[in-house]
């Protein structure tokens, strides 16, 4: 690239010709579908989004962005995973795959795709075939020692998020010690404290999908 | 037996599989099955009814593809007029759009091309089995086989899943059913002699009522 374009104004074409896909896994109950409704409100303005919910029992994710109108109806699919969420965003991400592709197509000009994985275990991870990037939410509820424990979502995840920080005190839950037994595993990747309660728009969150949006 | 065959017919093939039941989630809600025997008259009756017909619906389109053949939209009309609920034919689309995604990846073949654009929600499973199977060198029989084989492991699976059932019990069951699954397959591939339209029609009403009434379910972990 030559130095005069480095002031180009016009947004760079997407590299990969598609959009980036995000997957969004952690723990039931830890607040993945109020970080995927918060992502949508943030970047809904400036990007174009859609969604798919892997739910355990029924459409109940995609029902919720739904209610909330974070997203007009055609832009959010439930994807069903026969009981086995982890299966589905890794072992055999066919499903997945499917509504990813069948949202690129109904809408031509996505800038981002959305998975949010059922709840599951520390154990899940996101198919480098079906994420491009991918967040794990821990919440300060579960336990400080769930980032000691580790698991694959919390260390390779690329960015880790333990929410609801509100309830910390409450809970007995010490952030210093999540924070620090978290950046022992993950290699220098980062890790984001939020509270969704007191900062509905995960402003630190939808800064790190906008940066991983330019580098996609 | 090459192993390729086995990779087709292994339940760990990424092709979409592991959310559908075959029937078996429906079934369960209803009050049908709740016990290993119940699980295995469920699958005899499926593997004598729309197994037989999936069997040779794939026997047959592993035939076209050695052939060389191009009606693969004749031979997806046959499968579709076999699929009277549109519930099934969905979820037969699905797995065919699924495991075309493999195959194309594994076995790319030019039959494989050709039944990726017989129908815009993807073509009915037992056709891209069988053309996978012929694209791997596999015969008619053995596409019958495979697909007789599908026809009870996916449900006993999500009997498994769906009730806590002993999957040593269940597996016990399924090598029960080993010489009825030959016995169709064996059945299914002595049909390639004949015409398209003679191939087995064997319906199975309730299976077609519980895959609508699934659709209708507020609770489902299984697509079908």
């Amino acid at each position: 690239m030559g130095e005069h374009h480095e002031h180009d104004p016009h947004d760079a074409a997407p590299a990969h010709g598609r959009p980036l896909r995000l997957g969004i896994g952690g723990p039931v109950g830890s607040g993945k579908t109020a970080l995927t409704a918060a992502l949508c409100r943030a970047l809904r303005g400036e990007l174009e989004v859609a969604v798919v919910t892997n739910d355990i029992y029924t459409t109940e994710d995609a029902d919720f962005l739904r209610r909330e109108a974070v997203l007009p109806d055609d832009r959010i699919t439930a994807v069903r995973t026969g009981a086995c969420p982890h299966t589905a965003i890794r072992d055999d991400i066919s499903a997945n795959l499917d509504a990813v592709e069948a949202l690129q197509a109904r809408h031509p000009g996505l800038d981002l795709v959305i998975v949010e994985s059922g709840g599951d275990n520390l154990t899940a991870l996101f198919s480098r075939g079906l994420a491009d990037r991918q967040i794990f939410v821990l919440d300060v509820a579960g336990g400080d020692d769930v980032p000691r424990k580790g698991g694959l979502g919390v260390a390779a995840a690329d960015l880790l998020v333990i929410n609801k920080t509100d309830l910390a005190p409450l809970v007995g839950s010490d952030l210093a010690v999540m924070g620090r037994d978290a950046a022992k595993v993950r290699d220098g990747k980062p890790v984001a404290f939020t509270s969704l309660r007191e900062q509905p728009g995960a402003p630190e969150v939808a800064g790190w999908v906008r940066d991983a949006l330019r580098t996609w | 037996m090459r192993a390729s065959l086995l990779l087709l017919a292994d339940s760990r093939l990424p092709a979409g599989g592991h959310a559908h039941s075959g029937g078996v989630e429906p079934a369960v809600s209803a009050g049908v099955i709740g016990d290993v025997p119940a699980l295995a008259d469920f699958l005899r009756g499926r593997l004598a009814t729309s197994g037989l017909v999936a069997a040779a619906l794939a026997a047959a389109a592993c035939a076209h593809a050695l052939e060389g053949g191009d009606a693969w939209a004749l031979l997806d009309a046959e499968a579709d007029a076999r699929t009277p609920s549109p519930a099934q034919r969905k979820a037969a689309r699905a797995q065919g759009r699924s495991l075309l995604r493999v195959a194309r990846t594994t076995w790319p073949a030019r039959a494989l091309e050709a039944l990726a654009v017989v129908s815009p929600d993807g073509p009915h499973h037992p056709l891209v089995l069988g053309a996978a199977t012929a694209s791997l060198g596999g015969t008619p029989h053995e596409a019958a086989a495979v697909t007789a084989y599908n026809a009870v492991t996916g449900g006993a699976s999500a009997g498994v899943r769906l009730l806590g059932l002993d999957p040593l019990e269940v597996n016990r069951a399924l090598a029960a059913l080993a010489e009825d699954v030959d016995a169709v397959a064996a059945k299914a591939a002595a049909c390639t002699d004949g015409p398209w339209t003679a191939l087995p029609a064997a319906s199975a009403p309730l299976l077609d009522i519980y895959a609508e009434l699934h659709l209708r379910a507020d609770l489902r972990l299984f697509e079908s």
